[in-house]
């Protein structure tokens, strides 16, 4: 059984591979669902955190008494953090009977610092030996130094991508409740309920069983949210001091500051190409920071193409500003502009079609399939004749990306079928927007042959069977399977109670419309489910890994417009030919395409983390000031879903990797101007243009 | 009795004035401006200016067809009343500072911000949140449009753009693509639900015209 699983055939399936509508869109749209963030429980109090204003600095002393005084506050500890490593570091925090007056509180807690150096950025850190460690080289092939004579053509220059944030609409945050001395339920955002049960009661010294984490919904994370976080534990402790639940969701600042980040990227590079069109070598210097750690990299270059002779060395840079947090494709986005920048570059200099330049250096058949298909959907022969002269001026540019996307072992899902015709299904995963819930349901539905609606779907509790964090695209292909075992174990277990019912071998028996069938008769689920033995079926399954694949590729074309006079760039359109596998919802798969594509758009165009080198502070922890794309930067999306294989394979970051080296290659066709720097502001056009790097 | 109400309203009102000014004053110093009494004209202005700060006053929100009797601080934003001590937790705090809109609810039929509004002044008006619009059982057809599309991912945002399609809608039936765009410039999506938004937009539009 477990070898012979395989995904039913899209064509013949009544849900899978088809448009399925989220099962909780209905609670969804009307405000019914319930995220952390709107958990009231009787009694609750509110927790504030109180952070560091200094970028670096050791606390000397704590004096809480005039917080602790005030009317309303219920607990204070004092003891979260001794030392600040960047401003907005936790050092302080107290329970309320409202969030304003915990916030009052805070206010009247006095810290004696003392302030010490700091650096805010990579730009500046780089140059300060003591602030770099040690370089990790990637290197194959012959030193590129001794290979420039052989090149027809050698590009050479700085390139930077920023820092950028996840800027989750849901914060980081809790509402817990102690149930017992050593027993608790927490409700968290977060995009793993096993892995924070487990963190908090290692974190609090209570046995992993008596920690019940709840996350039903949650407001994106994007990479953030794996870990209760010290908001999860002070809240915990704070609960545990007051007697009563303790409600604590980081505000928008300390969202921003302290909650993770996607590290920048800067690159001092050579590359070179022969006159063939082939890429020769590469040779780069890069510097990068996930804050206080030295330990960075990026992938470079980019593995999606051949390029035999490199040197190119990563060089983490400490900074006192918040530390790195997987962020959608974790350092693929940056590896990917940064290589594709270059690529580009060396089709210029060679005076060669972008594209014929891809298609000969793509490691791939995959990408040279969907380089073709990709071209021919965005109207790459449009190319020449679009306007390249007077102000609004456009081009187009090309990208790709590779990602794993495979499944991790270790998930469990129960399925019960009552007497009554109800039918559950339980694993212990969560829903980041992605709609696990749905296809949890809609595997089992499809299974059973039964109607969605009929299929309970329970996810996003520690209490249910095991299964992992949600990163690295991986839930689709750790879930699914092991929801499909489940499914068709009680199947079996229906059939040979149908089978009795109908006369005929129980391997005979099909499960479509509400039905059981066999040799022309037939009998309803509910009558089958009626005739199981009393319990019903109560079945397990376990991940199968027949039932998915890791390794997906794809590639994205942009068409931009330029506005010469003001250096204000639109993207007008972007073809998404993404690799995918065995999709189980085609609707929310091609969702997880075009929000990939429109995060890939504010990477390009708007985000940009700003430290203040004076003070040591973010100059733009909000959103006016943080920017992502509104409805008015929105491109057309054309998503092709590029079905390779009949297996699941996670697709959930791919898309976002490709999209702002696409976009600035564009603008590079559309106006001769190349934009090495990221995000592709009005003024860094203009600095481009005039050649300064800035 | 509406004696007595207007009596509290006028009381409210002046101690709206004073918590006001705290809730400004408060990002720096707000202790400072108890002490000075700046905006008090006499020495009883200044002791309601303190109850002010520190207390909470009775005011009456008109929510979803139902009036709520609530005592809270002037200080406390109408997302916040509605959220924390209504349980209508619909309209979501994200941005806290109408960036946004998240919280985007309907006051007397026009959208706002209940980010940017003080609950004391959102008295008088009728407050409608996405859970007044329609409910899981009787969705409208913004809601199911949004649901047929795809319009959501993981929702947070879902409750305002709902909200606010609802507003551009019901200003303008023929809305057009454009105008939808532009309609919901005040609304943000992280996890990329805009074009999808869109079209359930427009097919919502449809559907309410063939109505």
């Amino acid at each position: 059984m477990a070898q012979s699983a395989q995904w039913p055939d899209r064509q013949a399936s009544r849900y899978l591979g088809k448009d399925i509508p989220r099962v909780d869109g209905p609670t969804k749209v009307t405000g019914a669902a319930k995220y952390t963030y709107d958990v009231v429980l009787p009694g609750m109090l509110y927790g504030a955190i109180l952070r560091s204003p200094h970028a670096a600095a050791q606390v000397r002393s704590v004096d809480a008494s005039a917080a602790r005084a005030m009317p309303g506050v219920v607990a204070v500890l004092t003891d979260i953090g001794r030392a600040a490593r960047f401003a907005g570091e936790e050092i302080a925090a107290v329970a309320a009977e409202t969030e304003e007056i915990a916030r009052d509180a805070l206010k009247a807690i006095r810290v004696d610092y003392e302030v010490q150096p700091f650096v805010s950025n990579t730009l500046r850190g780089k140059d300060i030996p003591d602030r770099v460690g040690e370089p990790q080289v990637n290197s194959r092939g012959e030193d590129p130094d001794t290979l420039w004579a052989q090149a027809a053509a050698v590009v050479e220059g700085e390139y930077y991508v920023p820092v950028r944030e996840h800027l989750s609409l849901e914060t980081h945050g809790v509402v817990v409740r102690w149930d017992a001395d050593d027993a608790l339920t927490c409700w968290c955002s977060t995009q793993a309920v096993h892995g924070v049960a487990g963190e908090l009661a290692a974190g609090l010294g209570v046995p992993r069983q008596n920690v019940k984490v709840i996350c039903e919904v949650m407001g994106g994370g994007f990479g953030s949210k794996f870990s209760p976080g010290v908001e999860g534990l002070t809240a915990a402790r704070l609960a545990k001091a007051a007697g009563r639940p303790v409600k604590l969701m980081l505000d928008r600042y300390e969202e921003q500051v302290a909650s993770g980040n996607g590290p920048d990227a800067y690159m001092q590079c050579k590359a070179a190409a022969t006159s063939d069109g082939r890429i020769l070598a590469i040779k780069a210097d890069l510097f990068g920071t996930g804050g206080y750690s030295r330990r960075w990299a990026v992938p470079f270059p980019y593995s999606t193409y051949t390029v035999p002779n490199v040197r190119a060395a990563m060089h983490g840079v400490q900074t006192n500003a918040g530390s790195q947090r997987s962020l959608r494709a974790p350092g693929h986005p940056q590896g990917c502009f940064l290589t594709e920048t270059v690529v580009d570059e060396l089709a210029v200099a060679l005076r060669m079609d972008p594209l014929e330049f891809r298609l000969r250096n793509v490691r791939g058949g995959v990408w040279d399939q969907q380089l073709r298909l990709g071209a021919e959907r965005i109207g790459w022969s449009r190319r020449a004749s679009l306007p390249k002269s007077g102000r609004f001026r456009r081009g187009m540019g090309a990208a790709c990306t590779t990602w794993g996307g495979g499944g991790r072992g270790g998930s469990v899902c129960e399925v019960r079928i009552g007497n009554d015709g109800s039918v559950w299904a339980g694993i212990g995963t969560q829903d980041l927007g992605t709609g696990t819930r749905t296809y949890v349901a809609a595997i089992v539905a499809e299974v059973l042959g039964v109607s969605i609606e009929r299929v309970t779907a329970d996810i996003g509790k520690s209490t249910l069977g095991n299964s992992g964090g949600s990163g690295g695209s991986v839930t689709a292909a750790s879930v699914s399977p092991a929801v499909m075992m489940a499914a068709l174990s009680a199947r079996e277990r229906l059939a040979q109670t149908a089978a009795a019912m109908l006369g005929v071998p129980a391997g005979e028996v099909r499960f479509a419309d509400g039905n059981a069938s066999a040799q022309g008769r037939s009998v309803s689920f509910a009558e089958v489910c009626a005739k199981l033995p009393s319990g019903g079926i109560e079945v397990t399954g376990q991940w199968n890994q027949a039932l998915q694949r890791s390794g997906v590729g794809g590639v994205q074309f942009a068409e931009v417009e330029v506005d010469m006079w003001t250096g204000g760039i639109r993207v007008i359109k972007v073809v998404a030919v993404q690799d995918c596998g065995y999709y189980l919802n085609k609707l929310a798969t091609e969702s997880q395409v075009i929000g990939g594509v429109i995060q890939g758009v504010g990477m390009a165009l708007l985000e940009d983390r700003k430290m203040d080198n004076g003070t040591g502070r973010q100059l733009n922890p909000n959103m006016e000031t943080y920017k992502v794309p509104g409805s008015l930067e929105i491109p057309d999306i054309d998503v092709v879903l590029f079905d390779t294989h009949d297996q699941v394979t996670g697709i959930g970051e791919p898309p976002v990797i490709p999209t702002a080296a696409a976009i600035g290659n564009a603008v590079f066709d559309a106006s001769g101007v190349r934009m090495r720097r990221l995000p592709m502001t009005p003024k860094r056009f203009f600095d481009a243009q005039e050649g300064r790097m800035v | 009795m509406a004696e007595e109400k207007s009596e509290k309203k006028k009381l409210s009102r002046r101690q709206f004035i004073a918590g006001a000014g705290v809730t400004v004053a408060a990002v720096g110093a707000g202790a400072v401006f108890l002490g000075n009494g700046r905006n008090a004209e006499k020495e009883e202005d200044a002791e309601q200016a303190s109850q002010a700060l520190e207390g909470a006053v009775p005011i009456t929100l008109k929510v979803n067809g139902k009036a709520h009797n609530l005592s809270l601080q002037p200080r406390v934003t109408l997302l916040d009343a509605l959220r924390e001590r209504l349980e209508v937790t619909g309209p979501k705090r994200v941005c806290d500072r109408g960036t946004c809109g998240c919280c985007t609810v309907l006051l007397d039929g026009e959208p706002a911000y209940a980010c940017l509004m003080l609950a004391i002044d959102a008295q008088r008006h009728e407050i409608t949140t996405v859970e007044g619009l329609g409910t899981p059982d009787r969705m409208t057809a913004v809601q199911r449009k949004f649901i047929e599309k795809d319009g959501l991912m993981c929702g947070f945002c879902t409750p305002g753009f709902v909200t606010a399609v609802h507003a551009v809608l019901a200003k303008n039936p023929n809305a057009s693509l454009d105008e939808i765009r532009q309609g919901l410039r005040g609304n943000i999506c992280r996890c990329g639900t805009f074009n999808r938004v869109f079209e359930a937009a427009v097919e919502a539009a449809r559907e309410m015209r063939r109505a």
